[in-house]
């Protein structure tokens, strides 16, 4: 025995710069030569809804009793200049999805649920299929850049237009969906041959800049008569100069993605570090519709993160009137559900962690084109479930605005909340709890 | 044969963008087989777009962006110079432009046939799906960038960078190309080619007036269709 056996050891210690996560990503860079593409949104921990809570009523706010009570959550989508303006039962609903990325069954799921609870579905990259049409009561068609599957005959079949400059996930990016996942069908519904990969350019191709969109709008409502709302969907990077410029260009909807939102496939680099959190983009997107005289004119869809009835609240209350969802649309149907664990192993993850959507071998059959796979998803209990769990937001979402008193879930208000931060604070421009401090409110955006 | 007559006119000094559309949206049976006019169009954007009948419309004048876009089975004959993305995402029909076309012409076109008697600018065919464009004159830089079906017939000069990151497009050309894009190569002209282009004039109203000889073919190598990390320094 050496005289240093008594000696206590420094235990190993990780550094927090070269954490196990960053060594293993440069481990793997180095053997592959190729960066990390995955599906999903930011893994990062940013400010979120779950750094603000709400005050309540009590001496100075009167509440409302939670099951007499009336509590208002419809609303209408696409009142400034459409002859046909949506009218939805709740504010949550479906973000885009492109069948290809989803499986037809996916797809047809997520119409399914949207139906049941009154809410609208979106269709994504790669055209609207017969089986959401057919069961989305409410359906909002993409004009992409890529504009595959674009054609005016489901331009005119779709209940609203949303013309996407780009996602939380990846502001300033294009798409790639893997030849892997390119069946006949999605081949075919996109003009190009099967098994190749399939680039989703990342600007429009016959526009450019806000003073063309303003015309590509005039167009699209040339082309249906002006009769469906126009929405323009922008991933949150300068959400103040972004929403004032598609209000400017006519939009009778602004949708906002947050970093946290999801995407079919994109580089993780891209993914955790272009784009703006939630949390950070609704506030000065309100105050740019304010700013023009448009809030609650032009209505406003945030997405990106949104879990709960909590957040859909905490949403509203910063302004939005109406939320999206997308990566909780799918845990609903059933995606990265732990009775599949084995297969997750087997794909060398674990259930809650599977983000390899692009690869096309999804257990749970919804981020798949194989037939196998997409067969286990059945659409009426995938739809069921999604029904379910909107009702729930819808619920929660109620049960916190009586809770603050109010009768519509649009009359809550940002005095509603305040900030378990300072960050949060600052970012939705709420006070920090148990003080009247909103950092940065000297400034400008 | 030509049932077309007699004239229905829309004079846009005096009629509403939106009048218009809305007729042509609505006609059926009868107006038909009338040919439309529509005058004084004076650049206005968004003329005769998202018409689905077999229809013949005659413009009188230079249109600004987006005319005749999603046309399917229409006529649409511009005596004048065209703006942006014209005929854009057309489904099937005629486009026939007398003058200049400017960017994005034909862009993501899914069918039907394009006529530009004059030039074409930057990005002409652009993301094109299945639509056949032919050119009379030049087109400019990054035509036919992305282009997935169709083919793109250009009688003078190509500007840089054509068929770009091109999948299943023909491209013929029978002047300069100033330079190829990423994975764009010229290919053999054979018999089969040459008919195929020949046929395509054909439908252009070049028919024998044009040596299809002197053309030459550019496709995609295919090189860029499967992201490999050997390729990174082509996108």
């Amino acid at each position: 025995m050496t005289a240093h056996s008594n000696v206590p050891r420094t235990p190993p210690r990780f550094s927090a710069t070269f954490d196990p996560a960053t060594l293993a990503e440069i481990r793997r860079a180095a053997a592959t030569g190729i960066y990390d593409i995955r599906g999903g949104g930011t893994k990062r921990k940013v400010p979120h809804f779950d750094d603000l809570l709400f005050l309540g009523a009590s001496m100075s706010r009167y509440p409302l009793e939670g099951y007499r009570e009336k509590c208002g959550t419809e609303v209408v989508l696409g009142t400034r200049f459409a002859k046909k303006p949506i009218t939805l039962k709740t504010p949550v609903t479906i973000a885009g999805m492109s069948f290809g990325a989803l499986s037809a069954q996916a797809k047809e799921a997520l119409g399914r649920g949207a139906t049941t609870v009154g809410t609208s579905t979106t269709t994504g990259d790669g055209g609207m299929t017969p089986e959401e049409r057919g069961q989305s009561q409410t359906l909002v068609y993409q004009y992409l850049p890529s504009r595959y599957g674009m054609n005016p005959v489901d331009l005119r079949k779709a209940d609203a237009i949303e013309i996407v400059i780009g996602q939380g996930a990846k502001p300033g990016g294009g798409g790639m969906l893997l030849g892997q996942k390119i069946s006949d069908r999605v081949a075919a519904m996109r003009n190009l041959p099967k098994g190749i990969d399939q680039r989703s350019a990342c600007r429009h191709p016959d526009w450019t800049g806000p003073d063309d969109l303003e015309i590509k709008i005039e167009e699209l409502r040339e082309i249906t008569d002006w009769e469906k709302p126009i929405y323009v969907k922008v991933g949150a990077s300068r959400p103040y100069y972004d929403i004032a410029l598609a209000v400017k260009a006519g939009a009778d909807v602004v949708v906002l993605d947050g970093m946290q939102g999801g995407t079919a496939a994109t580089q993780d680099v891209f993914i955790e570090n272009v784009g703006l959190p939630i949390l950070s983009a609704i506030r000065p997107a309100v105050q740019a519709l304010q700013d023009l005289g448009m809030h609650r004119k032009v209505q406003l869809i945030v997405s990106g993160g949104i879990r709960s009835g909590a957040d859909v609240a905490k949403a509203l209350a910063l302004g939005a009137d109406a939320v999206a969802i997308g990566t909780a649309a799918l845990v609903a149907l059933g995606d990265n559900d732990p009775q599949f664990e084995d297969e997750y192993q087997a794909l060398g993850t674990t259930a809650g962690a599977y983000d390899d959507w692009h690869e096309g071998l999804d257990p749970a059959g919804i981020t798949t084109q194989d037939p196998v796979l997409a067969a286990r998803l059945d659409p009426v209990k995938a739809g069921h479930r999604l029904a379910n769990y909107l009702s729930v937001m819808t619920l929660e979402a109620q049960t916190i605005a009586r809770a603050c008193g109010k009768s519509h879930v649009h009359n809550l208000e940002p005095e509603d909340l305040v900030a378990l931060t300072v960050e949060a604070a600052a970012m939705a421009g709420v006070p920090l709890a148990g003080t009247s401090w909103i950092p940065g409110r000297t400034g400008g955006y | 044969m030509n049932a077309i007559s007699p004239d229905l006119t829309f004079d846009l000094a005096d009629t509403s963008l939106r009048e218009l559309n809305a007729a042509l949206h609505a006609a059926t049976g009868e107006s038909n087989a009338r040919r439309w006019r529509v005058l004084n169009p004076n650049g206005r954007h968004a003329v005769a777009v998202g018409i689905a009948a077999p229809l013949t419309v005659e413009i009188e004048g230079h249109v600004g962006y987006y005319c005749a876009g999603m046309n399917a089975e229409a006529s649409v004959i511009i005596h004048g110079n065209a703006g942006v993305g014209l005929a854009e995402n057309m489904m099937s029909g005629f486009v026939h432009v007398r003058g200049d076309a400017s960017q994005a012409a034909g862009a993501t076109g899914h069918g039907g046939l394009l006529v530009i008697d004059g030039n074409a600018s930057a990005r002409c065919g652009i993301s094109m799906k299945g639509i056949d464009i032919v050119v009379k004159g030049s087109v400019g830089h990054m035509s036919a960038f992305m282009g997935q079906s169709g083919s793109l017939i250009v009688l003078g000069d190509a500007g840089e960078a054509l068929g770009d990151s091109l999948y299943e497009a023909r491209l013929f050309v029978r002047g300069s190309v100033k330079s190829l894009g990423a994975d764009c190569i010229e290919k053999e002209m054979r018999d089969e080619h040459k008919v195929l282009l020949a046929e395509k004039l054909k439908a252009a109203g070049l028919d024998g007036s044009v040596d299809v000889s002197a053309f030459k073919r550019y496709g995609s190598a295919r090189q860029l269709y499967n992201f490999h990390v050997d390729n990174a320094s082509a996108y």
